[in-house]
């Protein structure tokens, strides 16, 4: 039975033209993510992640570039769509979650008109007897439906007092709520993709499981599909129903959480979970990956995490293929 | 472990140890920005029309055509050398038959002068000022601040006039005009950046050792300064020399024969009709002048302090 | 609330003022030539009884302070002493002529922010492409350039040798408009006549291009700075993100975080603006307070420089207030 794939990623390749070389900051990566589906992103900064992800919404900045591969989002490609096209996807179908929700928020526009600003756009209320244009723009009734649909989000995302909220500017908010309120933005249209890129990196710990919370219970209520992008391996296990590990803009390894947790494969992804403390041991060294991540200038042909492997061999100066070593969890090493 | 050997040698040595270790760091430094300068292409040519500037000015006595202050009333309005009945005079003559060159040539000296000694006073005055101001605070500061206030609620031209009207024209007249509120920037400046530094701890580290006050702001806070000083004054000399051109042009700053040439263009203005290069000429010189010192200073901004990005 | 806030501000500036007043008077004072002898030298030979007549009724037989006293509490009053060489009330003189020059100051400033305002957003938005690049270095131009040198130039050209615009003045005789506020082209327009309208047009287009210019060149690159810093930040891919056309990112949700820095430099300029004013006002021989100033300050005419320069620095002042607000109006995060 084909589960109708929500996101199909294909060869993606995106660089940046730096004055000192060129950058490959995602390199040749193939993704896929089922209706419904929890996908954690997870590897260091500087891996390509978050990339990815703007790569998917086509908000890649100049002097970045996305020069090859397919993005299929429910069977449409991404990347050849025209721009008008592109717009109404964003923020309608697929919405994003940023990092830190201080700067994400525009400052000088009440939050509650920020969150209204998605409902207004994609012309999510249908204005009373069909007016266009200019009738559009005066519609009260408009207004006050969009009002009252801002408000019902508040809710729903846990703001509370949203009515005296809505007037009130990002800065009278704190780290949590404003985080609650990119995600009511990125509910608003009600879309069947969330990207969220690590949004609880900026927040405490505390407050960081409450908006997990609230991201499971949306996937749980409207089956939205995530892609949640996080160095943390901790939180992506907890969240996630599959992790995708990252390195240097290559994805190495990926699998259902259960999967890759107990039963690492790629080097990467046991130095990571092995950097993690654990609980429940009583005494332990610390045992961090050796090295430093590497510059994403000119990076050599082969496995890129070859010079910090303590399996490395020879041969690995080749471009391991990737596996399918276990239902579903495939990796990119030489070892298997 | 090397230092802690040295700290015992005794101090005079120590001291001249640590001095030729700075000295070196700092010709380094600089080094490098002159390479840096050179490699920027605009700080470049404002640096190189600067230079020529610099160098006519100074050389002006032995490379003038002709007598700047002499004219020869024969060859009063004649054109320049491009246009039909010209003569040697390279960019024509002016209404008392000078030759234009020659007295632009001249006037480099003054322009060059004026602005580099106002620029230079204002900076001073305003350091020091600033300096104590914020460090000390208290009346003193209070005092100071206010009258900067009331000084910033004229405009700059407007005050110029008015000093300039008063003590009469003159040299040093119009170096005190542009200084007398040009050292509010300056002042404001330094005092902004004492007081954030005083707050610092490192501060309080000196003084808790005993070290004199004046040589902790020297020591430390000066060096911080010392780039956003130099981009400033750079930015800053371009507006006094206009400022000193307008006052001449209004026949307040220096006065004829002497060739200024702000008053080179007032005096050019009967004949705007058929002798048009009288007033053309010196201020295209003032143009480029400034331009190139504007460039100049803006691309000491890229290089030694890119934060200093908003005018 | 708000309100409050203004009229201290405005309060506030009172010691300001004071201090702008007592200054000029020092220095008027401290002029050295008798403005009686100056007075005098028009009349020939006048009798010791009229010299001292003319003491007393100015009051120059007072010791220093007490003339002082007089003229602050005629200030209050806002009677600015009478002109020593025209023998008028200060205050008339110049309300005579303060409609010329606050005519050529707004259009001065509306020309500066009509064309610095767009070529600098422009120039960030396509930056390093060619437009930005001629922009910056025109705006290099604009600043670099002697006031006086632009107009004299500007006349040259198109008056003298062109002939298209007049030389000088405000207005050709006998086309002056009903006088309502006194400045030309708005009475022009709002009695509509349309001779007096295009006449005046045309006295005012080189006056204000001179002084235009340099704002407008200045006016770009903060502009320009700061739509870059803008532009950057998280909240404008947001609003991509969001699924927004390009332009409304622009001139949205970047253009007003730009303008709270560009608001405060265009707050100094005006005093830029105001004391430009004296030089153009010479070259194009424009009747305002600026020529008036200079002649007053030739003729060590006390009253009439104090009166101007102390209109001068209040308009300034109140200019400043204006933009402050503004200010206020624009950052929700200021609160006056």
């Amino acid at each position: 039975m084909e589960e109708k794939l929500c996101l199909d990623i294909k060869n993606l390749t995106t660089i940046f033209k730096t004055g000192k070389g060129k950058i490959k900051a995602v390199n040749d990566l193939s993704l896929r993510l089922g209706k419904g589906e929890l996908l954690g992103l997870v590897g260091e900064s500087g891996c390509g992640k978050s990339v990815t992800l703007l790569s998917i919404l086509r908000l890649i900045p100049y002097p970045g570039e996305i020069i090859s591969g397919n993005i299929l989002f429910e069977g449409n490609d991404l990347l050849k769509k025209n721009a008008s096209d592109i717009r109404k996807i964003r923020g309608m179908k697929i919405s994003m979650v940023f990092q830190d929700p201080m700067t994400t928020l525009n400052p000088v526009f009440k939050v509650g008109e920020q969150i209204r600003e998605s409902l207004a756009i994609h012309g999510f209320i249908k204005p009373m007897d069909g007016k266009r244009f200019l009738g559009n723009f005066f519609d009260r009734y408009r207004r006050k439906e969009e009002r009252r649909q801002v408000i019902e989000l508040m809710e729903q995302v846990g703001i509370s007092m949203p009515e005296s909220r809505y007037v009130e500017y990002p800065h009278q908010f704190s780290g949590g709520m404003q985080q609650r309120a990119l995600i009511a933005i990125a509910l608003s249209c009600n879309p069947s993709l969330i990207l969220a890129d690590e949004p609880t990196t900026a927040l405490d710990v505390t407050i960081q499981a409450q908006i997990l919370e609230l991201l499971k219970r949306v996937n749980q209520e409207r089956n939205t599909s995530m892609i949640l992008v996080t160095h943390n391996l901790g939180v992506a296990s907890e969240f996630c129903h599959r992790i995708a590990v990252m390195y240097a803009g290559r994805m190495v390894e990926v699998g259902s959480v259960d999967s890759i947790v107990q039963k690492p494969l790629h080097p990467y992804t046991k130095g990571l979970l092995n950097s993690i403390p654990k609980i429940t041991k009583k005494l332990q060294r610390i045992e961090p990956i050796p090295g430093n991540v590497p510059d994403l200038i000119d990076l050599p042909e082969g496995c890129a995490f070859k010079p910090r492997c303590q399996s490395a061999q020879d041969h690995c100066d080749d471009l391991p293929p990737l596996k399918d070593l276990d239902k579903g969890h495939f990796v990119m090493c030489h070892l298997y | 472990m090397r230092r802690a050997e040295i700290e015992d040698k005794g101090s005079m040595q120590n001291r001249i140890y640590f001095l030729k270790i700075r000295c070196r760091l700092f010709w380094q430094n600089q080094r490098d920005i002159f390479l840096r300068m050179v490699a920027h292409r605009s700080a470049l040519l404002g640096g190189i029309i600067v230079s020529l500037f610099i160098l006519l000015a100074f050389m002006a006595p032995w490379i003038v055509p002709h007598n700047p202050f002499e004219g020869d009333l024969f060859k009063r309005l004649v054109p320049p050398f491009w246009m039909p009945g010209s003569t040697n005079y390279l960019l024509g003559g002016d209404e008392l038959g000078r030759d234009i060159f020659s007295r632009i040539i001249a006037g480099a000296k003054i322009s060059i002068w004026i602005g580099f000694l106002s620029v230079g006073i204002s900076i001073l005055v305003g350091t020091i000022l600033g300096a104590f101001s914020g460090f000390y605070r208290g009346l003193f500061d209070e005092l100071i601040s206010r009258f900067a206030e009331i000084l910033l609620a004229f405009p700059f031209l407007i005050f110029a006039i008015g000093v300039m009207a008063m003590l009469g024209p003159g040299f040093w007249n119009l170096i005190f005009a542009l200084t007398f509120k040009g050292w509010v920037e300056f002042f404001r400046l330094i005092r902004g950046e004492v007081m954030s530094e005083a707050t610092k701890e490192y501060v309080e580290a000196a003084k808790a050792v005993g070290q004199k006050n004046w040589l902790i702001m020297m020591r430390e806070i000066l060096p911080n300064v010392i780039h956003s000083l130099i981009v400033l004054g750079t930015l800053r000399m371009g507006y006094m020399i206009i400022m000193e051109a307008s006052l001449s042009f209004l026949g307040l700053g220096i006065q004829p024969p002497m060739p200024a040439w702000g008053s080179m263009v007032n005096s050019g203005r009967p004949y705007m009709l058929n002798a048009w290069w009288i007033s053309t000429f010196p201020g295209l010189a003032i143009l480029i002048l400034v331009l190139s010192i504007n460039l100049l200073g803006e691309g000491l901004r890229d290089i030694l302090d890119p934060r200093l990005r908003i005018d | 609330m708000r309100w409050i806030k203004i009229i201290e501000r405005i309060l506030a500036t009172i010691p300001v003022m004071l201090g702008v007043a007592i200054m000029v008077f020092a220095f008027m004072r401290l002029t050295p030539g008798d403005p009686v002898d100056l007075m005098m030298g028009e009349a020939g030979v006048v009798s010791q009884a009229e010299i001292k007549a003319i003491r007393e009724q100015f009051k120059l037989d007072q010791p220093l302070i007490k003339q002082l006293l007089f003229y602050l509490s005629g200030l209050v009053r806002g009677d600015l002493g009478t002109s020593f060489k025209k023998k008028e009330p200060v205050w008339d003189l110049i309300l005579d002529r303060f409609p010329a020059t606050m005519e050529l100051a707004l259009g001065s400033l509306l020309l500066g922010l009509a064309i610095g305002m767009p070529i600098g957003i422009w120039s960030a938005v396509k930056q390093s492409s060619a437009l930005d690049r001629v922009s910056m270095f025109g705006s290099f131009f604009g600043i670099s350039m002697p006031p006086f040198w632009l107009g004299l130039i500007l006349i040259i050209f198109f008056s003298a040798y062109l002939g298209w615009l007049p030389v000088s003045g405000r207005i050709d005789y006998g086309l002056e408009p009903r006088f309502i506020t006194g400045m030309y082209v708005i009475d022009g327009l709002l009695m509509g006549q349309v001779d007096s309208l295009i006449s005046s047009l045309e006295h005012l287009l080189l006056p204000s291009v001179t002084l235009g210019v340099a704002l407008a060149a200045i006016i770009a690159r903060v502009m320009r700075s700061s739509m870059l810093e803008v532009m950057r930040q998280d909240y404008v891919t947001l609003a991509r993100a969001k699924g927004n056309h390009e332009f409304t990112v622009i001139h949205k949700h970047a253009l007003r975080n730009a303008l709270i820095p560009t608001v405060t430099v265009v707050g100094i300029q005006i005093g830029v603006l105001l004391g430009g004013n004296m030089i153009v006002e010479t070259v194009f021989g424009w009747p305002g307070i600026g020529r008036l100033a200079v002649d007053a300050i030739f003729a060590r005419d006390y009253p009439l420089v104090q009166g101007v320069v102390i209109i001068y620095s209040f308009t300034y002042v109140m200019a400043n207030l204006m933009v402050d607000i503004l200010y206020t109006l624009i950052n929700p995060k200021i609160k006056l």
